[in-house]
């Protein structure tokens, strides 16, 4: 029976005798055992699923209340307090974050898709596909080696976080957005070199156009990855109870950060710490999940059909 | 690529015929795209030469001046092995169930559903790993703790299963757990784009020929993706390897190097000790760490890049 190629089956080979045969029901019972078994392994592959998103909600709901979103958490000793600071924080890091991997991831993916050639191109693709495996604590070291060398040991900023969620960040908006510029079917550029249209105009009036809808859609779940980064945070943008909206002075912290610290350092008040940390990462876990079903409702509206 | 290359001279050659403001356009903007595939290449090299230049006074060290008083290598040792152990679990757990799923995805659940199955399988890569981190010690570690005995008291004759058991779950074999969850959805995806990918002659093939549903994924489903899946498996890997939060919450460290899976004293791993201890450091134990990174991106960059190189293999055939 363990044979490794359809015609080595002898049973196979004679078609005709195979369900009337007396080893038949032994080949059906192994089918379904086989059918099962995989059926069971997905369920349980489910599990964590289901479990996490009801823990998380059962859980993060005490901590939620209208302080949990208006007020920050200075001065704030057990209950009572908030994390505006952090909502601030998410915001403001994940932007410039955004801001910065963006136009250099799309501009990469045209460079790839529309330019490039020979080793540079080679190269790009080659590391593009590293970068994708950069764990996120090593970019946030790399964010941190590099600002200490020029302001200091110790340092902790906003945009430092931003410029480590960039490191996570530009690998995954260039590989979703040379996806699809490379469907963006040739006859169109074709289409509009022959009316005299220059390359650069070509691509800005064309092919971005055609593709705009799956560029955004890469974006939205670039951002929802790396909205609720941690670790790379924890070392550089610190962590922080009083609000602070500038990226470029002084310590910020996202919700992931808020959350992990509510739960390390829980102080006198155990329960009213953990009932925040989960607070935090149910309003994490809504918002990763409205970046992604918001993003498959952009493609599927606005997606541009192609003939 | 041939056919992109020459509609790309035509236009270039029409843009070039028709004026230099045209062309000046075209000169801004593709020097643009080239800065912008430099700049990607040198933030890269970036990481690499600022690692290594910061974590370089650590190596140099001596002994006294590090955390711990150990040399540096002493003092990755321990780290790297309790990465490894970890990532390994994950991989053991994670790959037979990926497999699995991508299999029930894309043979045996009915077409109509199949999409919504694979969203969900993808959904698990969204979630935040911090959430991982506190459903695991929330909630499948205490959860965990009957298992952990129940291992101690019929298997404790298997080293990895030694114990003593601990009672919070917060052991090596629960974070390798949480981190098989966590690595799931990569490696189910790669695989289940190589079985969809089967040729239908295959599957048909064998079917008309009398075969069950396993018989045919056994013999044609499974040969044809299996490249697939090792790279897949090992990407995955990859990600368990510098996986952070999750391990950094769960487990419960002593710096102990064993095998035992069930127990409270744990080796760390590389990415938790950095979050760990980042935050409080100052001077040379900031360098000594920063150079534990070092060792991480090495250990990633090279599974990751045999990965690559089994997909180019098998791209190439």
């Amino acid at each position: 029976m363990e044979s490794a190629s359809v015609a080595d089956s002898p049973a196979l080979a004679r078609p005709s005798s195979l369900l009337a045969s007396g080893a038949g029901w032994r080949r059906r019972a192994k089918d379904r055992l086989m059918t099962v078994l995989i059926a069971g392994a997905f369920a349980l592959a489910m599990i964590p699923l289901i479990s996490l998103v009801f823990e998380v909600t059962k859980r993060g709901i005490p901590g939620l209340s209208l302080d949990f979103f208006t007020e920050d958490a200075r001065g704030v000793v057990g209950e009572g307090g908030g994390a505006s600071h952090a909502i601030v924080g998410t915001l403001v890091i994940t932007g410039v974050a955004a801001l910065i991997s963006v136009p250099i991831g799309i501009m990469g993916a045209i460079y790839l898709n529309e330019y490039g050639q020979g080793r540079l191109r080679r190269a790009l693709t080659f590391f593009v596909d590293v970068m994708t495996g950069i764990p996120s604590i090593v970019a946030g070291l790399f964010a941190y080696a590099l600002f200490e060398l020029f302001l200091g040991p110790g340092i902790r900023l906003g945009v430092m976080g931003s410029v480590a969620l960039s490191v996570l960040m530009i690998p995954i908006v260039i590989r979703s957005a040379e996806e699809v510029l490379k469907i963006v079917p040739n006859h169109l550029r074709e289409a509009a070199y022959a009316l005299g249209t220059p390359k650069w105009k070509t691509i800005v009036k064309v092919v971005l156009p055609t593709a705009f809808a799956g560029l955004v859609t890469g974006v939205m779940i670039a951002i929802a990855r790396i909205v609720g980064e941690t670790a790379p945070l924890l070392v550089t943008t610190g962590v922080v109870d009083s609000m602070n909206s500038d990226p470029f002075h002084g310590r910020m912290q996202n919700l992931a950060v808020y959350a992990y610290n509510e739960y390390r350092s829980p102080g006198v008040f155990k329960q009213a710490a953990y009932d925040k940390a989960w607070a935090a990462a149910l309003t994490l876990i809504a918002i990763v999940m409205l970046l992604n079903v918001a993003a498959r409702l952009v493609y599927r509206r606005y997606k541009t059909e192609i003939r | 690529m041939s056919q992109v290359d020459t509609t790309t001279n035509a236009g270039q050659l029409l843009a070039a015929a028709s004026g230099g403001r045209r062309r000046l356009g075209d000169r801004v903007f593709s020097r643009t795209a080239v800065v912008a595939a430099v700049t990607i290449l040198a933030l890269l090299a970036g990481v690499a030469i600022f690692l290594i230049s910061e974590g370089y006074p650590a190596f140099t060290a001596a002994a006294s001046e590090l955390p711990e008083g150990k040399t540096f290598l002493d003092y990755v040792a321990p780290l790297a092995f309790g990465t490894v152990l970890a990532s390994a679990i994950a991989a053991v757990v994670a790959v037979p169930l990926a497999i699995a799923a991508a299999l029930f995805i894309t043979h045996i659940a009915p077409p109509k559903i199949a999409g919504t199955l694979g969203y969900l399988v993808d959904l698990l890569a969204a979630i935040p790993s911090i959430i991982y981190g506190l459903w695991g010690i929330f909630v499948l570690g205490p959860a965990a703790v009957p298992v952990l005995k129940w291992l101690e008291e019929k298997l404790g004759w298997i080293p990895l299963f030694e114990g003593p058991a601990s009672a919070t779950g917060r052991t090596m074999l629960v974070a390798g757990i949480v981190l098989a969850v966590m690595i799931l959805p990569i490696v189910s995806a790669i695989a289940r784009e190589a079985f969809a990918q089967t040729p239908r002659k295959l599957t048909e093939g064998a079917q008309a020929l009398g075969a069950t549903r396993w018989e045919m994924i056994r013999m044609t489903v499974l040969p044809f993706g299996k490249s697939s899946v090792i790279s897949g498996a090992m990407l995955g890997l990859g990600r368990a390897l510098g996986e952070t939060m999750a391990v950094t919450i769960i487990l419960s460290v002593s710096g102990a190097v064993s095998f035992n899976l069930i127990s409270q004293a744990n080796p760390s791993t590389i990415a938790a000790n950095i979050a760990l201890d980042f935050p409080e450091s100052s001077g040379l134990a900031i360098n000594a760490l920063i150079a534990t990174g070092l060792v991480l991106f090495a250990i990633t960059l090279v599974t990751n890049m045999a990965a690559r190189a089994v997909i180019a293999r098998q791209n190439h055939e």
